[in-house]
């Protein structure tokens, strides 16, 4: 049998989460290993504490709590950028319980929208204060052991942030992959370019090479074929179920020239 | 190891119970209230045929910790019908032959129930949005998105069975 420890402070859950224990947010993860008796804990710790409901917004920069679900972010004014992300998430039952925090942790096929947090340069808050920018978090996540409680990110012009979740069953489907890009620009000429893209490696990856094709560019045809064609050196993808690691080889170049032309609908 | 007491309200009844721990929601309504409409189907978030509402809002019972529904108001397909009444969304599912093995309906239904709820005047696209998280290998999904927009209507027209 497992332990649950219900804590109504987050200081509280993330003093108790040692061992083998392990923090529940939305419970769609954690849940389900615990359905396929997959589970490597005994313990559960979770939380009520309401500030992992926030969403504040200062300066140039948005920070969501970690309990923050998918359908609260559609909800959300302030997040309408990021409403086409969520709404890409699972269905509407899943929306209601996937949170924020806990797509930081889910693996391919799932975790889309960690995807776009990595494109608009997000970074992840710890319990205490600390803060994590997402590349450094995602290339250690697997051996995580303390307690996010938000995210925070840039908020973009609405022309400058992009999104696009590629699947083979529509409105809901699994990803084949994802892709977010945030273009900020100035007097025409993009500055600071951030490609992303789920399901090409082990966690979402910034495609960097793309990236510095666009650099310096406006975003056009020209730009955006060259952004197409380096973006072919920036992944070695696996195989999966899902697709081979030659095809996402293949169709990544497409689906970001459709995502940033606009080809096919945003 | 101690179970937990856990009260709650299901179809309108207050319910208490104790549960073991880690338990998920599915299992203590059907195994401890005895509420076998909601259907264990993958266990993953997948096939969505353990939804039920909570607090009006569609949730996959499976993958929800059941200690967690403390305090909130449950609503299952067993708390559709009005007595001998089936609810419009029933009978309508029923007449057009949206149920075929009925294995996904009892989430089906909830998924509907969410959605008209919160939308009365759904189109066609909305509907189809609603129920993606509903797998349903029988009827290749036309009848039920039928049967939602009809019922839809009967229920904005007031003939609520």
């Amino acid at each position: 049998m497992i332990a649950v420890e219900t804590f109504p402070s987050i200081d509280q859950a993330s003093s108790a989460l040692t061992g083998d224990a392990i923090y529940l947010g939305g419970g769609t993860l954690v849940m389900r290993a615990l359905n396929y008796g997959e589970q490597n804990f005994t313990r559960i710790v979770r939380s009520t504490d309401p500030t992992l409901k926030q969403i504040a917004a200062s300066g140039d920069r948005i920070t969501i709590g970690a309990g923050v679900t998918m359908a609260e972010v559609m909800a959300s004014p302030e997040l309408s950028f990021l409403a086409p992300v969520a709404r890409n998430v699972g269905g509407p039952a899943v929306r209601n319980m996937a949170s924020v925090g806990g797509n930081l942790f889910a693996e391919h096929p799932y975790g889309d929208f960690t995807v776009a947090l990595l494109a608009l340069k997000g970074s992840v808050t710890l319990n205490g204060g600390g803060e994590q920018e997402m590349e450094s978090f995602l290339s250690s996540r697997s051996g995580f052991t303390e307690v996010v409680t938000s995210v925070s990110l840039v908020r973009p012009s609405e022309r400058d942030f992009f999104w696009k979740k590629v699947s083979r069953v529509k409105p809901k489907g699994i990803s084949v992959m994802s892709i977010a890009a945030w273009l900020p620009q100035s007097g025409g000429r993009i500055s600071g370019a951030r490609i992303s893209f789920g399901a090409m490696g082990a966690t979402p990856l910034r495609a960097k090479s793309a990236e510095a094709a666009l650099e310096g560019q406006g975003l056009d045809q020209s730009s955006v074929a060259a952004a197409c064609a380096a973006v072919r050196g920036d992944f070695q993808p696996p195989d999966d179920a899902l697709a081979s690691g030659w095809y996402r080889s293949e169709v990544a170049p497409v689906h970001l020239r459709r995502m940033l032309l606009g080809e096919g609908g945003r | 190891m101690a179970k937990t007491p856990v009260q709650f309200t299901l179809n309108g009844t207050h319910r208490a119970h104790f549960v073991d721990g880690g338990a998920n929601l599915l299992d203590v309504l059907r195994r401890e209230v005895g509420d076998l409409s909601p259907k264990y189907g993958c266990g993953q978030g997948t096939c969505g045929t353990c939804t039920v509402l909570i607090n009006g809002e569609p949730h996959l019972s499976c993958l929800t910790l059941a200690e967690s529904v403390e305090g909130k108001s449950l609503e299952t397909t067993s708390g559709m019908a009005n007595g001998p009444d089936l609810h419009p969304l029933q009978r309508i599912f029923m007449e057009s032959f949206a149920a075929q093995c009925g294995y996904c309906t009892p989430g089906m239904l909830m998924a509907a129930k969410a959605l008209l709820a919160g939308n009365p005047n759904p189109t066609r696209e909305e509907v189809i949005e609603g129920i993606s998280g509903n797998i349903c290998r029988c009827t290749g999904y036309e009848p039920i998105i039928d049967a939602i927009l009809q019922a839809a209507v009967e229920l904005r027209s007031g003939r609520v069975a």
